[in-house]
């Protein structure tokens, strides 16, 4: 896959509707994920950022609005269309197959089982030294984190040039929380990441956008140093408690 | 301790538990009868497996309630019964290989043409009713009732005596227990299409997928596989299995009727509930226990015989209502 340049828009949401059955979740969200950045979607419980990512990926039609990747217009593809132009994606419950080993979940992710990809295992492999320990080991056995290391394993072992991360912290130990942050950290040099998470800790670790979500709608963007400093912004729409002085 | 024990067993558990429960008719049987009623519970079993795992695996993937397989059961058993017509000279030759080879020309074009069948199925009607159960059930009983009918149209409305290829018939004397030949043919076919389908399913990359498709179908599409297509080829498998049941228990019972698929479609359900919908293992093992007990049954409470599986079902419904092989 041609590696995008930087500060080139790999991935645009414009004004992007979806409902799910009669409910109006998304209404008019609009973001864009650049070739240099790790994205973040932030918000509160139901703002729809786990519904942005599912709509990207074709799991939920957009019902108007344009979402472009690397120029070309998806809103209408499938998803496995969506996944073959590059784009990985791990759901925030992680979307696990219990039943089958760590490696069989490896070989259903592998679209082609070639010598690059069987470099791009062997990456993950190092990356996460316990999907080798459990390689034959159903992946229902797993831990939280090793179930968390397998899901991003899986959706980085193809060429992936995009990958969509929903809350990988998400009741995770702050221990195995650093250990995703590494792995965000190292995907990154390779890929463009856009990724949903409620823990400010790890966004702001690997965060170099953000999109704050509420209601439906993108209410706030910028540079993540930004929100950093912004405790007010923090308090209004993440729910962070400002320090007093 | 137990419980970790329980879970990590369970399979081995309840397969040893139902062994031991089908020992049991050894206290009022000879063992003699008791030996030739197992190899007629099994056979039976073997067929209702044939029927039941195209149901089991087209409901775990697709989550299809098919209620035209037993249409899909009559059609293979139609098409078995034509290509026996055509060459009918095969079929009472003496010659052990001329039997096999029309009982294998048989099976191909059951299943390819009910195979087909299942792909126009699937493609035309059931597709437009995916995530819907009753417009499934509804949009099914009438497909089958079409079916039913082209049958009528095609073969006539009456029954036709299915002529059992002239080696296959017949019985073994094996120190003085009784064996019939085609009921040990139709273990050994049962026996094969369960391995061919458990290697299929462990050993390929497709088998590997589908599985995956029968955990989470949405994850199987964003990994980059069309689930579309996996869906025909499954249905169309399915239609095939039921085929090559219908085919086989026609030779099984003698004879081939229009509305044949309706009885032996309850069974399959039966089976389905009780071994778990989406296993192969567990349609084997809810078809063998359905066979067995109808047959231990039927020899030693006559009266009883129809109503015991229903029974089976009932119990297994209370105790684990997933079935024995749902996880």
């Amino acid at each position: 896959m041609e590696v995008p340049s930087v500060n080139e828009t790999i991935l645009k949401a414009e004004d992007v509707h979806t409902f799910i059955e009669q409910h109006h979740i998304l209404q008019g969200v609009s973001f864009e994920a650049k070739a240099d950045a790790v994205t973040v979607l932030l918000g509160r419980n139901g703002a729809g950022k786990s519904t942005t990512l599912k709509t990207v990926m074709g799991l939920l039609p957009a019902s108007k609005g344009k979402i472009t990747y690397q120029g070309k217009e998806i809103q209408k593809s499938k998803p496995y269309q969506i996944a073959r132009m590059g784009i990985g994606f791990v759901p925030e419950h992680m979307g696990i197959f219990a039943e089958l080993t760590v490696e069989e979940n490896m070989r259903v992710a592998m679209l082609v089982e070639d010598a690059a990809t069987a470099r791009r295992l062997e990456v993950v492999l190092d990356m996460f030294a316990a999907l080798k320990k459990f390689w034959k080991t159903k992946a229902g056995n797993l831990s939280g984190g090793q179930k968390q290391m397998l899901a991003i394993g899986r959706a980085i072992v193809n060429d992936t040039s995009l990958l969509l991360i929903d809350e990988p912290s998400k009741g995770l130990a702050p221990i195995i929380v650093d250990t995703v942050i590494d792995s965000i950290n190292q995907i990154k040099e390779h890929s463009v990441v856009v990724l949903v998470e409620q823990n400010f800790y790890m966004a702001s670790s690997v965060g170099d956008d953000f999109f704050i979500l509420d209601d439906g709608m993108v209410v706030h963007s910028g540079r993540m140093e930004e929100l950093i400093r912004d405790e007010e912004l923090q308090s209004r729409y993440l729910g962070i408690s400002k320090v007093e002085d | 301790m137990a419980d970790t024990i329980l879970r990590r067993w369970n399979q081995e558990i309840t397969i040893a538990g139902i062994a031991i429960l089908f020992l049991l008719p050894l206290l009022a049987i000879q063992p003699k009868t008791y030996l030739t009623l197992t190899i007629a519970g099994l056979a039976m079993g073997m067929l209702l497996f044939l029927v039941a795992s195209g149901v089991s695996i087209i409901f775990g993937l697709m989550d299809v309630l098919n209620f035209a397989h037993g249409a899909l059961f009559a059609w293979g058993a139609y098409v078995g019964f034509s290509v026996f017509q055509t060459l009918m000279k095969w079929v009472v030759a003496d010659s052990i290989l001329q039997n096999l080879a029309v009982f294998c020309i048989a099976m191909v074009a059951a299943m390819v043409t009910v195979g087909l069948l299942g792909v126009i199925l699937e493609r035309v009607i059931v597709r437009r009713v995916y995530g819907n159960h009753l417009f499934q059930i509804l949009i099914t009983f009438g497909t089958t009732i079409v079916l039913v009918e082209l049958i009528r149209v095609f073969w006539g409305p009456n029954d036709e005596v299915m002529t059992v290829p002239r080696t296959f018939s017949g019985n073994w004397d094996i120190m003085d227990v009784i064996v019939s030949r085609y009921r040990i043919i139709c273990i050994l076919l049962g026996g094969v299409v369960y391995g061919l389908i458990q290697l299929i399913l462990k050993k390929t990359k497709l088998g590997t997928i589908v599985r995956a498709g029968v955990e989470d179908r949405d994850m199987v599409q964003a990994m980059g596989h069309n689930i579309y297509l996996l869906f025909t080829g499954v249905f169309a498998v399915g239609a095939g299995l039921a085929a090559l049941g219908g085919l086989s228990m026609s030779i099984f019972s003698l004879q081939v009727y229009p509305d044949m698929g309706g009885t032996y479609l309850l069974f399959a359900f039966i089976v389905v509930i009780i071994g778990g919908l989406g296993s192969v293992t567990g349609s084997l093992v809810g078809a063998l226990i359905v066979g067995l007990s109808y047959n231990y049954v039927a020899y030693l409470v006559p009266w009883a015989a129809a109503g015991v599986n229903v029974l089976i079902m009932i119990i297994i419904l209370l105790i684990r209502p997933t079935g024995l092989f749902q996880k």
